[in-house]
């Protein structure tokens, strides 16, 4: 089944979203990643037990270390659904495609081109 | 009773309690403020009524002028102070200064306390000092009076013949432990000890009875705390927010069951009768009447219970 | 282990106003296991040092390194050569690790990135409660392993008080009345005696800085010398 999700999102397999940690979800974001999110499998059914659940623990981390900051937390989210689950996939992409419109650009994006134009 | 040895202080509380006349005492918060009259008013509705008048140091942690000082207030208007100690707000130097300036003064009875956590207070976060606790506070001053020395072992020109007490809570747990804790207070040095406000007379009955059978009455008079319940407010947040207090739920019943407007009659009954069944009760020396701003119904708590007229000493 | 907090993030970055190359230590030991100020820390932090100056408009540059220990000589040899580089450090070491960096640079600003909160033991990850005051004077021995200074609110030494709550401390319906519990062990092991005794004044050792030369040891002579080589 081939389903449709907004083009505009890079996927990064890992094993188990237990791999993911803070700094791949800070990096992203400091990189100039407008939005992050970890989709994970349903809490309680992890492979290895507590991978999901450490990622929700990760993703919390980094929204709060973000907030700090004046960014806002909210472009870094979790997700879960069980594997086989496409169009909820999707539904997700969406959504948080949806989110991330309505926060608009990373705003580092901003501060940089604002630095490159001082300079020429 | 047994043989006390020879007068420690000679201060008014300890002849009558020496002399074995059942001993009344009562309490005095010093004003939040530098205002002297504040505390003559309050000293002169206990005037003639009761033997000693405690005065608190910063209750609460709660800063008030400072307890010495309205000490001095009281012996210029011709009462006798107890001057209350506690351990939060100095080091032993300090207090060994306030030892010292208290007695050049006057005054004659010294209560050792812990003091309330400063956490209780307006000003929170100010560090408690803790250096020494009450128990050391007690022997600190037992040590000043009989050794004559400061803890140095230098000697000490004029020693404070200070009547030392302590306090004591039968109501806190662990209970067994509380009767123990008064026989080590007495070991440090208490010469009397006034007891947290009663409400439960049944486990203040079993404490007094342990404290008997260990023969702690001889060596140390026992004062009795007495509170009288304003409202079923006050009781219910004494039985609810106190640390330290047991305001059994017959109490708070008994205060409800008064009617409109009739609750505080309801407590002073309440008080008078346990001044009555303490004037019985073997081991008790007094009772510690501590009535937080009702200072003015002290006369007729005191007439009604029949602890008047105070007794004249030569 | 020693457990400490890391400052909130406008109090590191008034520190840093105005640099515009840090050098960010971290401190492999206790900090790196409390979570506060081990290499991930260190990490995470410059990430959003870099972050919130950009925002700002005013980039800084930060370095990482992260040793072994802080407070070991041993440990610090590395770090001479990078620390060059740099026009201040920040270190989120404990206070300890802090001073001993500011010691060895003397001419290099140096700032503390974290809290230290106390001696402590790890009851869970990220839960962390404090044990012992480092006071000098042990009573560990007749208080049934339960230390008063530290774990009673005033510090008593002849317990308890009479604010003692169904068990609990009269400052706190959540935290358990040491002398209670100092009271419950001992009664279970039969030792009621050790607290029966009056325990005397203490005597205060922790008043000036303390140094601990164990037997056997001393100070090397030139101690300046040596810690120039
Ligand atoms: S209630 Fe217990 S822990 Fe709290 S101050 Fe009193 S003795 Fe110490």
């Amino acid at each position: 089944m081939r389903l449709n999700y907004p083009a505009n999102i890079k996927i990064i397999r890992v094993p188990c979203t237990g791999k993911v940690d803070v700094m791949h979800l800070l990096r992203a974001i400091q990189k100039g990643a407008d939005g992050v999110y970890v989709v994970g499998c349903i809490e309680g059914t992890c492979h290895y037990n507590e991978g999901n659940l450490r990622a929700k623990e990760r993703v919390n981390y980094v929204r709060m270390r973000l907030e700090e900051i004046g960014i806002e937390g909210d472009r870094v989210r979790m997700y879960n659904l069980s594997s086989g689950e496409g169009p909820t996939f999707a539904a997700y992409a969406k959504e948080m495609t949806e989110n991330i419109r309505n926060l608009g650009p990373n705003p580092l994006k901003k501060a940089r081109k604002a630095e490159q134009d001082r300079s020429d | 009773m047994a043989e006390r040895g020879e007068p420690k202080s000679g201060s008014r509380l300890e002849k009558i309690l020496r002399a074995g006349h059942f001993a009344f005492t009562g309490e005095l918060g010093p004003p939040r403020g530098a205002n002297a009259e504040a505390v003559k008013k309050k000293a002169a509705h206990l005037k003639g009524n009761v033997d000693s008048v405690n005065i608190t140091d910063n209750q609460t942690a709660v800063v008030r002028m400072a307890s010495w000082a309205a000490c001095i207030f009281l012996l210029q208007e011709g009462l006798e102070p107890n001057f209350q100690m506690v351990c939060r707000d100095r080091n032993r130097l300090a207090m060994q200064s306030d030892i010292l300036g208290a007695y050049a003064h006057g005054i004659r009875n010294i209560l050792c306390l812990s003091g309330d956590h400063p956490k209780f207070g307006d000003q929170p976060n100010a560090k408690g000092v803790f250096d020494i606790d009450s128990m050391q506070l007690i022997n600190l001053v037992k040590f000043m009076r009989d050794e004559k020395k400061f803890p140095s072992g230098t000697e000490l020109d004029e020693p404070p013949r200070m009547f030392i007490g302590a306090a004591s809570n039968p109501f806190a747990e662990p209970y067994e432990w509380r009767v123990q804790r008064l026989a080590k207070k007495i070991q440090a040095g208490a010469d009397f000890v006034q007891t947290q406000c009663i409400y439960n007379m049944d486990r203040f009955r079993e404490f007094m009875k342990k404290a008997v059978d260990m023969g702690l009455h001889e060596k140390c008079y026992i004062l009795a705390g007495v509170t009288p319940m304003k409202s079923v407010g006050m009781a219910q947040y004494m039985a609810k927010s106190v640390p330290g207090m047991d305001v059994p739920e017959s109490v708070i019943n008994r205060l409800r069951g008064a009617g409109k407007g009739k609750a505080s009659e309801e407590g002073i009954k309440f008080a008078i009768e346990q001044i009555q069944e303490f004037k019985e009760m073997e081991g008790v020396a007094g009772v510690h009447l501590m009535a937080i701003e009702w200072e003015h119904m002290v006369p007729e708590i005191a007439e009604r219970a029949g602890v008047l007229p105070r007794p004249e000493l030569s | 282990m020693i457990v400490a907090k890391r400052k909130p993030i406008e109090e590191i970055k008034k520190m840093l106003k105005g640099y515009k190359k840090v050098l960010n230590v971290g401190c492999g030991t206790c900090v790196a296991v409390c979570l506060a100020g081990g290499e991930k820390e260190v990490e995470v932090l410059n990430a959003q040092l870099d972050m919130a100056r950009r925002l700002e408009e005013d980039p800084i540059e930060m370095g990482a390194f992260t040793c072994e220990r802080q407070c070991d000589r041993e440990y610090l040899g590395t770090l001479d050569e990078k620390v060059k580089q740099y026009e201040a450090i920040l270190s989120m070491a404990c206070g300890a690790g802090v001073q001993f960096i500011a010691e060895r640079y003397p001419d290099k600003p140096v700032f503390p990135a974290v809290d230290t909160t106390f001696i402590g033991v790890n009851q869970g990850v990220g839960w962390y409660e404090e044990r012992c005051r480092s006071c000098s004077s042990c009573v560990l021995g007749l208080t049934g392993g339960i230390c008063p200074v530290t774990m009673c609110a005033k510090g008593l030494f002849n317990g308890p008080c009479g604010g003692t709550n169904k068990g609990m401390c009269e400052v706190s319906k959540d935290q358990p009345c040491a002398w209670h519990m100092i009271y419950e062990r001992l009664k279970q092991q039969g030792r009621l005696d050790c607290i029966k005794e009056l325990q005397p004044m203490t005597e205060w050792q922790n008043q000036v800085p303390r140094t601990v030369i164990q037997p056997g040891y001393r100070k090397p002579e030139k101690e300046t010398e040596q810690q120039k080589a």
